[in-house]
C-alpha cells in the first residue's frame, strides 16, 4: 500500500496504522507517518548558563512557537534525548527506538536511547544513621514480602540491598509485585516503608531523611566514637577529666585514647565493658539499637565498670556523649567513686553543641543498579559484545535518563546511578515483573559505525524536533555532566585502544 | 527472555489487570484468599499466551464466517467461531466480533477450574464473563456513552439466572460499528455470545441513508480491519424523536429475533438518551432515562 500508513511492531497484532489513527490498543499511533508511543518522551534541555535563573520549561516552550527543539541549540549539542518513554521494540533484535546523531563541536555524536526492561536490577539504599536497623543479612520487607536484605554497613550509614532477580521473579507472584512496587517507588523518588525482620521500621525516600520507627533521623554521626575523641579532645582538655563517646561501632575514652595521652590527660581509673581494640577504643560496649550512638543503651552508665580506687578520685568529672551529640550526660564521682549525674556545665554544653553542628544531615540515598542484557545491547549494535568493549574502553558513555552512571568493571554492562539525578518519574515497570529504566549510549558516529551500529537508523536530532506534544522537555541538572560534552566525556583520545 | 504481557494488581489490591497488545482485562475473584490467589495465578498463566495464539490465526479470524468454515486450532478461536456461527448464514460477521467475549470466557474458565470461587468476573473492555456460585449475585452497571461515563442503570444477575455473559457495543466504543447505537448492552448465557449479539444488534440500530450520519469505509481508517470496505459510523448528528424511535425499533426487531431463538436473554438499546429494553433484564433499574422516554417492548 503506497500510503503513509505504518506497521506497528509493538506487539504481534502488527496493526497497519493510518496517519492520525491509533492501533487496536490505542497506545501506539501514527503521527505524520511515524509510529509513536503515546506516553510522553523526555528531552533533556541543557540549562542555559546565560541568565541567573532557569525559565520553567513550559513557559519557554510557548515562546518557541511550538517547535520543541530550538535549532541553534541543536547545532551546539544543547539538547539530549533521554530514553525515558522512548519505548522498547518487539522483538528484541530490532534497532533501539531512537538512534540520534548530533553535532558537538564539529564531531558527530550518536546517542542510542532505549528503555531497558531490567529483570536483573535493584537498588542499593544508604541510610545515614547509626541506629541499628537490623542485623546484617536480615530480610527487608515491603507490604509483608521480602524485597531485599540488610547488607554491610558503611561509615555512619546502614545499607540495604533491595530487589534483584530472586525477589522479582524467583519468588511468589506477590513477592515479585511487592518488590517491583518498592523499587519503582524508590527509583521515582517516592517514600517507601520498609520493615526489617527483628529490626526497625524505616521509611526511605531518596534525598530525604530516614524515618526510623516513626522518628525522623536528623543527622548522621560526626565520626565513630574514637574519631570523635580525636576531633574534640583539645576542646575538652581541662574542662572535664574524662569523656566517653558512646558508639555502637567504636566507643572512645579520652583518658586512654592516643589523643588524650598526647595532651597529657591523666588516667582516671575508668573501666569500660566491651572488647578493647586499641587503647581508648572499645567494640561492642552494648547491643545495637536505636538509642545512644546506635546502641540499645538507655542508661550509659551500664557500660562502665567500677572506677579503680587506686586511680579515680571523688569529684572526678565525666562526660558521656553520643556520636551525634543527641544523647549526653554529665557525671561527678561521689565519695564512694560512684558517678552521680549533674547538670552539664556551660563550657561542655558548647562542645556537645559542636558535635551536633559537625554532623551532616542524615539522608537516604538510592542508587539504581542494573545490568544491560544481551537483547538490549542488540538494539544498539548487531554485534552486542562490541558495545560492552566500547563502554569498557570509554569510547561509549552510558547515561541513565541523562544522569551519569558508574559502570562496574568486569563482564557485561552493570551500572549504578543516583536516582535523584534523573528527571522525575524516569522509571516504569512491566509486570513480568521487572523495572523499565532509561539507558542511553553516547559515542562518536565513526565509533558507532565501527562497532556495527544500525547506521541506516541514525536520525539527526532535528528529526525529532517536529511539533510533538508527546515530547516532554526538561531542564538538565546543572550538577550532572552533560552527556555530550567532550571534556567530561569519554576522553577518547587518551583511552582509545586502537 | 522478555515477557510482553503485563500483569499487575490494581491499587485496590483486589482486582488484577492483565494487559497485552490490544487486550486489557480486569479480573476479580471472590472467595478464600488462597483460592483467589490460585485463580489469579491460573488467569496469569493462561493469559501470557493468549495474544500469540490469536495472532497465529489472525488472518483466518478476520475472514467472514460461513456455515462451512473450517475450525481453528486455538481454544479461544474456537469459542469465537462457535459464537458467530449462528449468524453466519444470514449476515456478514467475522469471528473477531466475539474476540473480547471469548478471551474473557477463556480466562474465567482457567480461574474456575483452578480454584473454588464464590464468584468471579473477567471484564474485557466491557465484555464480561461471570462466574456465580450457588446463591451468589452480581450487580452490573450499564454505561451508555463511554466518552461520558455515567450510570444508565443497573441490573442484578443471580446464580439462578442463566446469564453468565454481558457485552456492550456501540459506535462510540473502541471497535467499529456499522450502526448508530450509542450502546447496546446484551445479557446472554456466555460472554462470547453476548459480544457478537451486541455487535449485531448495534449494527441494526440504524437509519440507512440518513444525511446526519457520517460513515467511512473501515479499510480507510484501519487497513487491516476485518470489516474491509464496509462503511463504519464515525459521527452522528442530532435526530428527531421519531427517527430515534425508528432506529431503535430496527435494532429491537433484531434483538427480539435473537431472544426468540435463545441467543440472548435480554438487551438494552440506547440512542440519544432513549433506551429500549428487550427481554427481561432481571432486576434492573434504569437510572438516567426519564420513564416517559422509555418504551418497554417486553417487560
Amino acid at each position: 500500500m503506497a500510503d503513509d500508513a505504518v506497521r506497528c511492531d509493538a506487539c504481534p497484532v502488527l496493526c497497519y496504522i493510518k496517519p492520525g489513527r491509533t492501533g487496536s490498543c490505542d497506545r501506539y499511533g501514527n503521527h505524520e507517518g511515524k509510529l509513536v508511543r503515546l506516553d510522553p518522551h523526555v528531552v533533556l534541555d541543557r540549562a542555559m548558563k546565560r541568565g541567573e535563573s532557569v525559565v520553567p520549561f513550559l513557559e519557554r516552550a510557548r515562546d518557541w512557537d511550538g517547535s520543541l527543539i530550538h535549532q541553534s541549540e541543536v547545532s551546539h549539542g544543547e539538547t539530549f534525548v533521554t530514553a525515558i518513554g522512548a519505548g522498547t521494540t518487539y522483538p528484541d533484535y530490532k534497532p533501539a527506538p531512537f538512534i540520534i546523531s548530533s553535532q558537538v563541536e564539529g564531531v558527530d555524536m550518536v546517542t542510542v536511547v532505549t528503555e531497558g526492561i531490567f529483570s536483573y536490577c535493584g537498588v542499593k539504599v544508604k541510610i545515614d544513621t547509626d541506629r541499628h536497623l537490623g542485623a546484617e543479612c536480615s530480610a527487608v520487607r515491603a507490604e509483608g514480602e521480602v524485597v531485599g536484605h540488610v547488607t554491610t554497613s558503611e561509615y555512619g550509614s546502614q545499607m540495604l540491598s533491595l530487589g534483584g532477580v530472586r525477589h522479582l521473579t524467583g519468588g511468589s507472584r506477590h513477592e515479585g509485585t511487592a518488590t517491583c512496587d518498592a523499587l519503582l517507588n524508590l527509583c521515582n523518588g517516592k517514600a517507601v516503608e520498609l520493615k526489617i525482620d527483628d529490626g526497625a521500621n524505616v521509611v526511605v525516600q531518596a534525598g530525604k531523611p530516614p524515618i526510623v520507627d516513626g522518628a525522623q533521623e536528623e543527622r548522621m554521626r560526626v565520626g565513630c566514637g574514637s574519631a570523635t575523641i580525636g576531633m574534640f579532645a583539645k576542646q575538652w582538655f581541662g574542662k572535664v577529666d574524662d569523656v566517653v563517646v558512646v558508639d555502637d561501632h567504636i566507643t572512645g575514652v579520652l583518658s586512654e585514647h592516643q589523643a588524650g595521652k598526647l595532651l597529657g590527660v591523666p588516667e582516671t581509673g575508668i573501666k569500660l565493658k566491651g572488647r578493647r581494640s586499641t587503647p581508648g577504643r572499645y567494640f561492642q560496649v552494648a547491643e545495637p539499637g536505636t538509642s545512644w550512638g546506635g546502641t540499645d543503651l538507655e542508661d550509659p552508665l551500664t557500660i562502665l565498670g567500677k572506677f579503680s580506687a587506686k586511680k579515680a578520685w571523688p569529684g572526678l568529672r565525666l562526660l558521656m556523649v553520643s556520636t551525634t551529640g543527641e544523647h549526653y550526660g554529665y557525671f561527678e564521682l561521689d565519695e564512694g567513686l560512684k558517678p552521680r549525674e549533674k547538670e552539664l556545665p556551660a563550657d561542655l554544653r558548647e562542645s556537645v553543641a559542636r558535635i551536633k553542628e559537625n554532623c551532616e544531615p542524615a539522608l537516604c540515598t538510592v542508587l539504581f543498579m542494573g545490568g544491560a542484557g544481551g537483547s538490549l545491547r542488540a538494539g544498539v549494535t548487531e554485534n552486542p559484545v562490541k558495545l560492552t568493549h566500547s563502554v569498557r574502553d570509554a569510547l561509549t558513555r552510558v547515561t541513565c535518563g541523562g544522569a551519569p552512571v558508574y559502570v562496574w568493571p568486569g563482564g557485561g554492562i552493570t551500572f549504578m546511578a543516583d536516582v535523584t539525578r534523573m528527571p522525575q518519574n524516569a522509571f516504569g515497570y512491566v509486570p513480568t515483573p521487572a523495572l523499565v529504566a532509561p539507558i542511553e549510549f553516547t559515542l562518536r558516529l565513526a565509533d558507532y559505525a565501527a562497532l556495527g551500529g544500525y547506521m541506516e537508523h541514525v536520525r539527526p536530532l532535528s528529526s525529532i524536533s517536529a511539533e510533538n506534544e508527546s515530547r516532554r522537555r526538561v531542564t538538565a541538572r546543572e550538577d550532572n555532566p552533560w552527556p555530550l560534552d567532550s571534556e567530561t566525556k569519554l576522553d577518547s583520545k587518551t583511552k582509545k585502544k586502537r | 527472555m522478555k515477557q510482553r504481557a503485563q500483569i499487575r494488581m490494581l491499587p485496590d489490591r483486589r482486582r488484577m489487570h492483565l494487559h497485552d497488545g490490544p487486550i486489557d482485562l480486569i479480573v476479580e475473584a471472590f472467595g478464600e484468599p488462597r483460592e483467589v490467589e490460585a485463580a489469579y495465578r491460573a488467569a496469569s498463566a493462561r493469559f501470557v499466551t493468549v495474544l500469540d495464539e490469536l495472532c497465529s490465526e489472525l488472518s483466518f479470524l478476520r475472514r467472514a464466517c460461513s456455515t462451512g468454515s473450517a475450525w481453528p486450532r486455538g481454544a479461544i478461536a474456537r469459542r469465537m467461531i462457535a459464537a458467530v456461527m449462528p449468524y453466519a448464514a444470514e449476515c456478514f460477521v467475522t469471528p473477531m466480533a466475539a474476540v473480547a467475549g471469548a478471551v474473557a470466557e477463556e480466562i474465567l474458565a482457567a480461574m474456575v477450574s483452578a480454584a473454588k470461587l464464590a464468584r468471579a468476573y473477567v471484564n474485557d473492555g466491557g465484555d464480561i464473563a461471570l462466574h456465580l456460585g450457588k446463591g451468589e449475585m452480581f450487580v452490573v452497571g450499564m454505561v451508555e456513552r463511554p466518552d461520558r461515563p455515567s450510570l444508565l442503570g443497573t441490573t442484578t444477575v443471580r446464580s439462578t439466572d442463566p446469564v453468565r455473559g454481558i457485552a456492550t457495543s456501540g459506535w462510540r466504543g473502541r471497535s467499529f460499528s456499522l450502526g448508530i447505537a450509542d450502546a447496546v448492552t446484551v445479557l446472554a448465557d456466555r460472554a462470547a455470545a453476548a459480544d457478537v449479539a451486541a455487535t449485531i444488534i448495534a449494527n441494526a440500530v440504524d437509519l440507512p441513508g440518513h444525511p446526519a450520519i457520517i460513515r467511512v469505509p473501515a479499510c480507510e481508517l484501519a487497513p487491516d480491519n476485518d470489516l474491509g470496505n464496509r462503511p463504519v459510523t464515525q459521527a452522528v448528528g442530532e435526530f428527531r424523536q421519531q427517527e430515534v424511535n425508528q432506529a431503535l425499533e430496527a435494532g429491537a426487531r433484531t434483538a427480539e429475533r435473537l431472544l426468540r431463538i435463545g441467543l440472548i436473554r435480554s438487551a438494552a438499546l440506547s440512542l440519544q438518551g432513549v433506551t429500549q429494553v428487550v427481554g427481561a433484564l432481571g432486576e434492573s433499574r434504569m437510572i438516567a432515562t426519564p420513564i416517559q422516554e422509555r418504551r418497554l417492548v417486553h417487560a
